[in-house]
């Protein structure tokens, strides 16, 4: 055995949280070995797009680490890492795959593969959760052409370029190289699914447009050099219509990459369940299972740049036996400072575990991370923490004290129900994404988390415990607020855990008329449109948002289905087995009449719901303009609309000079016109996958865009309804007096100069604009006084905006009113 | 919920309006000046400031739907008040005359005033009565969609030409070229199309003719189809004749969506300038009556 391959501490993997932890050794003068496969140090970053903007978040965690790393593009971001491992003189090895680790503290045995050993006291694992890329598999792989990833898109022009792949990453490529180059996208299946909706439309209309050919059930077969040839290159493959032969320049290989799970676990680091967002089980030093074999970074949970390098660092304190404050302490700490009593940070914390039953069994670095994103406040006796139909939707947990809910109809009885210490609520709107049900109000020394809802939703798909504890509670509370108020909660409990939790597509049918009628269907997240036969035709009656029943009448006696029910968005929904309801009805006689009572008032309303044909089709031509989903929908009345425009010149004129609304785009029905113009959706499709965070929704329902936005272009992607575009932020306008007196610029009313989007004018004489594009979208004028300002500006009172509580008033008047 | 301008807030300044013509009548009536009725009784005085203040508060409705920040009412208040206050201005100017009318500037106010008075009156009236057909023609297209399928639908005809002698392909490229919408704002309101096309006669000469709804490209087809005697030449130019047919559609929806819009926006371009001339009028008017009279 070689003396210079015994090493303390051994690192695999060069991203963030490797670099540092090799730099801490480094910087301590403990002998380390870094490996890395890739031939340059953090590999992930190196992929990113050319010039992209690499965010330091979380923005209030400070940073420990012997590496600089501040928010700044992907260059200086690797220009200074670099020169961070000059000066420390890190030890690492690139192009050194680590092929098996075996052993525990003191004596790991690594084996690369080049079949060189490395021994090492300690190991830390930091491989990130990229994996390594598939490759094609075929004869010819290797050849130069062949890559996996694509920096700049505008780096190629004039070529033949196949993409190979039907993701997210191959589409995306594929179309941007389109633009100046002759492509093709293989795909091995007869469809692009399980691909962003944006992406899959885009791709779709690429195809149809012919800017980009497509192989569908096609194969790659071969790839062989062809010196001399008009491209230098040919890619055989296998389709449909027997084989292909196609001469290019270039093949992208986007068909993914191999998890890291399985080398993990060989290692010996433990899961604790086998669904593949589950994190490895480690300590609160990060140890796993393995004595002495640590994992940071991405694979333990921490996906964001500063916490793998601060884990780094702490990571090698750990390992050398050290003890070492986490930087999130005084973090903390201060949010601890109003707590009634005083304990240490960690004290704090395994109290809180101790005392909430849904977190005893959280892993206690989970939990701490939880924390961090999470408020803790001591409200006053008596004051309401959140209130019914606010739009928030973060969770609570109480700590200490009591809460009491406020539940019942607006101007109707209303009760209150006590919960105490250790008990949770906010758990509807948490799993709905729709408003409050219920005004919350504190209790006598009352000590409460608040945690965001993504934290939560996070949390619950990797602890099992949590997810059960939560889906069922909110089943229970469903059933009390619309059924049983008077039944205690253990009785509706034993009914919520035979309840069963369903996932709809968008189109899918719940139940259809004729089924028998056995079960009652609570709507968890989405909605659903509620349709009967009529003649020939199914016509929609009405729809019904989340957090509402259908087929309530299959509680009360075996009947049919007088209607079908189908979700008009994808929509999960807990069915409840009537015989399990029934149980609770022997029990409970009185129960019985109540519950008769109550479903009589509600047949009352849904026949109030119920209109003509002609609302019924306004019904469903409004769900696919996304009722179903929407909280608050521009309209357009065209008998009353001259086509002014002015809706949209003051839309610009009060949002820097870009109109988030286009009048005339967008279909219309019997007089109905919806603008593409945003629907403030229920749970919006372009708030999902924004990396700064940037969209956000104010508590009365409005979703907006905040400055932070970078430009990507996700949101844009992700709107099924193409009311986000990416627009330059236009020059300010003169004063009223420069403009008319001196015609300085652009005059009240007219477009701005430069706010044209898909242009690049303002500020593009040098060929390059000075800021990014920007997402724009309608945020319901939450800025101006008086209210939206389409609306407000319109002269014939044709625009309108109509909230789901308005809809069915809207749609009985429309139909019926002329 | 949602309602016209004219019937905001259940007709509210229409009442306001009655209300200000009954009064201005009825002082009129019970009115007994030594001279007869005119501008310069203590009564005329009256109504005139009452009309000169309208008039400004009328004019001033340009700026509030100019002042997009602006949270003073809504502007369909705003034009609902403008509309029936704006009528009453008629019986209030009208008597503050006292049917006094002459070849001078005073009454050359009066004229102009009566002239933006009845031009908005017919905006009105074409506010009433356009937007649903405007709505109905478009048929969930807007105008550069519906103009993009055209083009769409020449470049397809386009393709299939190519498989034809080449005249059908002039023919195609020249039907496209010399469509004309558009023009005078006469041809606008009339909806005139004055497109044309070059088409080979039978003698092969190339001659330009009047197309107005592709009647004479649809007619040329048509012969040409009747000649063929190939099947697959025969079904080539039956998709032209689908895809003119289409067009010739297309064409009439665009050409009467221009002419609505057209009637929508003709009567500003009267109402606005005209209220201008008003004010200059109008100062002319009050000026010289402080000075002269």
């Amino acid at each position: 055995m070689n003396n210079t391959n015994k090493v303390q501490i051994a690192i695999v993997g060069a991203g963030p949280g490797g670099l540092s932890a090799a730099a801490r050794a480094a910087e301590l003068g403990v002998s380390h070995v870094l490996f890395e496969q890739s031939p340059a140090h953090a590999n992930t970053i190196q992929k990113y797009q050319k010039g992209k903007h690499v965010m330091a978040e979380p923005n209030v965690l400070p940073l420990r680490s012997p590496l600089r790393f501040e928010a700044g593009t992907r260059e200086a971001i690797l220009d200074e890492w670099a020169r961070g491992l000059d000066k420390h003189a890190v030890n690492i090895r690139y192009g050194s795959e680590v092929t098996s680790i075996s052993g525990s503290r003191p004596d790991f045995t690594l084996k690369l593969k080049s079949g060189e050993e490395y021994h090492a006291e300690t190991v830390i694992f930091a491989i990130g959760m990229q994996g390594n890329p598939r490759r094609l598999g075929i004869p010819g792989e290797d050849l130069p052409c062949v890559q996996n990833t694509l920096d700049d898109p505008g780096e190629y022009s004039g070529e033949v370029i196949v993409v190979v792949g039907a993701g997210d990453a191959a589409i995306e490529n594929a179309v941007a190289l389109a633009k100046q180059n002759t492509v093709f996208i293989l795909n091995r299946s007869a469809e692009f699914a399980r691909v962003k909706e944006g992406n899959l439309n885009l791709i779709l209309k690429s195809v149809e447009e012919g800017k980009l050919g497509c192989y569908y059930n096609a194969a790659c077969v071969s790839l062989t050099a062809m010196p001399g040839a008009d491209r230098p290159y040919t890619l055989v493959i296998n389709t449909d219509n027997g084989e292909a032969v196609v001469p290019c320049n270039r093949v992208i290989a986007r068909i993914g990459a191999i998890p890291p799970r399985k080398f993990v676990e060989s290692c010996g680091i433990r899961f604790p369940s086998p669904d593949p967002a589950a994190l490895p089980v480690l300590n609160e030093r990060y140890e796993s299972a393995v004595p002495g074999l640590y994992v940071i970074g991405a694979l333990a949970g921490y996906p964001l740049i500063k916490q793998a390098m601060n884990q780094g660092y702490e990571v090698v304190e750990y390992a050398l036996g050290r003890e070492v404050e986490p930087a999130d302490e005084p973090l903390l700490a201060k949010k601890f400072a109003n707590l009634p009593f005083r304990k240490s940070v960690s004290e704090t914390l395994a109290l809180m575990q101790q005392r909430i039953p849904l977190f005893t069994e959280v892993n206690s670095l989970v939990f701490r991370e939880l924390l961090l994103g999470s408020a803790v406040h001591v409200p006053a006796k008596g004051e309401a923490i959140f209130r019914k139909n606010d739009y928030t939707n973060s969770f609570y947990t109480i700590v200490e004290g009591t809460v009491e809910i406020e539940l019942g109809a607006e101007g109707g009885p209303s009760r209150r129900i006590p919960l105490g210490a250790g008990q949770f609520f906010g758990e509807m709107s948490l799993l709905s994404g729709r408003r409050r049900s219920g005004t919350v109000y504190a209790g006598a020394n009352c000590v409460l988390i608040e945690s965001p809802r993504r934290d939560i939703l996070k949390l619950m798909n990797s602890a099992d415990s949590v997810r059960k504890v939560i889906d069922q509670l909110f089943i229970a509370r469903a059933i009390q607020t619309g059924f049983a108020p008077g039944v205690p909660f253990d009785q509706l409990n034993s009914i919520a855990a035979r309840a069963e939790l369903k996932r709809y597509r968008k189109g899918e049918t719940l139940f259809a008329e004729g089924d028998e009628a056995d079960r009652l269907i609570l709507i968890r997240s989405g909605s659903v449109s509620v349709s009967r036969r009529i003649g020939e035709h199914d016509v929609v009656i009405s729809y019904v948002a989340a957090g509402n029943y259908v087929g309530e009448m299959g509680l009360l006696g075996k009947t049919r289905r007088n209607a079908t029910v189908r979700a008009t968005v994808p929509t999960e929904a807990v069915s409840l087995d009537a015989t399990a309801f029934e149980e609770l009805l022997v029990r409970n006689p009185a129960l019985r009449a109540e519950l008769e009572t109550t479903m009589q008032k509600r047949f009352a309303s849904n026949a109030r719901m119920r209109g003509s044909d002609e609302s019924g089709d306004l019904i469903s031509f409004l769900i696919k303009q996304g009722l179903g989903e929407a909280t608050d929908l521009l309209l357009i009345d065209e008998t009353l609309c001259v086509g002014c425009d002015n809706c949209e010149t003051a839309c610009a004129e009060t949002h820097g000079g870009t109109s988030r609304l286009d009048r005339a785009a967008g279909p219309t029905f019997a007089n109905v016109h919806v603008p593409t113009s945003c629907r403030h959706c229920e749970d919006p499709h372009c708030m999902r996958e924004c990396p700064p965070d940037a969209i956000r929704r104010a508590p009365n329902g409005e979703v907006y865009i905040q400055d932070n936005c970078i430009g990507c272009g996700n949101c844009e992607r992700n709107c099924p309804y193409g009311v986000i575009h990416m627009a330059y932020a236009p020059a300010p306008k003169p004063g009223l007096a420069s403009w008319l007196l001196f015609g300085a610029g652009s005059g009240p009313g007219d477009a701005h100069a430069g706010a044209h989007h898909g242009h690049a004018a303002h500020g593009a004489a040098d060929g390059k604009p000075k800021a990014p594009k920007k997402a724009v979208k309608c945020d319901m004028c939450k800025d101006q006084s008086g209210g939206p300002a389409c609306v407000r500006a319109c002269p014939t009172g044709a625009a309108l905006r109509v909230s789901p509580e308005a809809f069915v008033e809207f749609i009985s008047e429309s139909a019926v009113g002329r | 919920m949602h309602q016209s301008f004219l019937q905001y807030r259940g007709k509210r300044y229409l009442w306001w309006a009655l209300s200000l013509c009954f009064v201005a009548v009825l002082a009129y009536a019970w009115h007994q000046p030594v001279s007869p009725p005119n501008g310069g009784t203590w009564l005329g005085y009256t109504l005139g400031t009452i009309g000169a203040l309208l008039i400004l508060w009328l004019t001033a409705l340009g700026v509030r739907k100019r002042s997009y920040q602006s949270a003073v009412g809504t502007v369909q208040g705003w034009v609902s008040a403008h509309v029936y206050l704006g009528l009453a201005l008629i019986v209030v100017a009208t008597l503050h005359t006292g049917f006094q009318f002459g070849w001078n500037v005073h009454t050359l106010a009066y004229v102009l005033m009566m002239t933006v008075i009845v031009s908005g009156l017919f905006g009105v009236v074409m506010y009433l009565r356009f937007p649903e057909r405007l709505s109905a023609n478009r048929s969930s297209q807007t105008r550069e969609q519906m103009l993009q399928e055209i083009a769409d639908l020449d470049q397809r005809a386009l393709r299939i030409a190519a498989n034809l002698p080449a005249e059908f392909a002039e023919a195609i490229a020249s039907n496209r070229d010399r469509t004309r919408i558009g023009g005078t704002v006469l041809d606008i309101l009339r909806g005139r199309d004055r497109s044309q096309v070059s088409l080979a006669g039978d003698d092969g000469v190339l001659q330009v003719v009047p197309n107005p709804a592709q009647e004479h490209m649809l007619e040329w087809l048509g012969r040409q189809l009747s000649r063929s005697t190939d099947a697959e030449r025969t079904r080539r130019i039956d998709e032209l004749v689908n895809l003119m047919a289409s067009r010739r559609s297309l064409l009439r929806r665009v050409i009467e969506d221009a002419r609505i819009a057209g009637w929508l926006q003709v009567w500003l371009y009267v109402h606005v300038p005209i209220t201008f001339a008003l004010l200059g009028s109008l100062i002319a008017h009050v000026v010289s009556v402080f000075l002269y009279w």
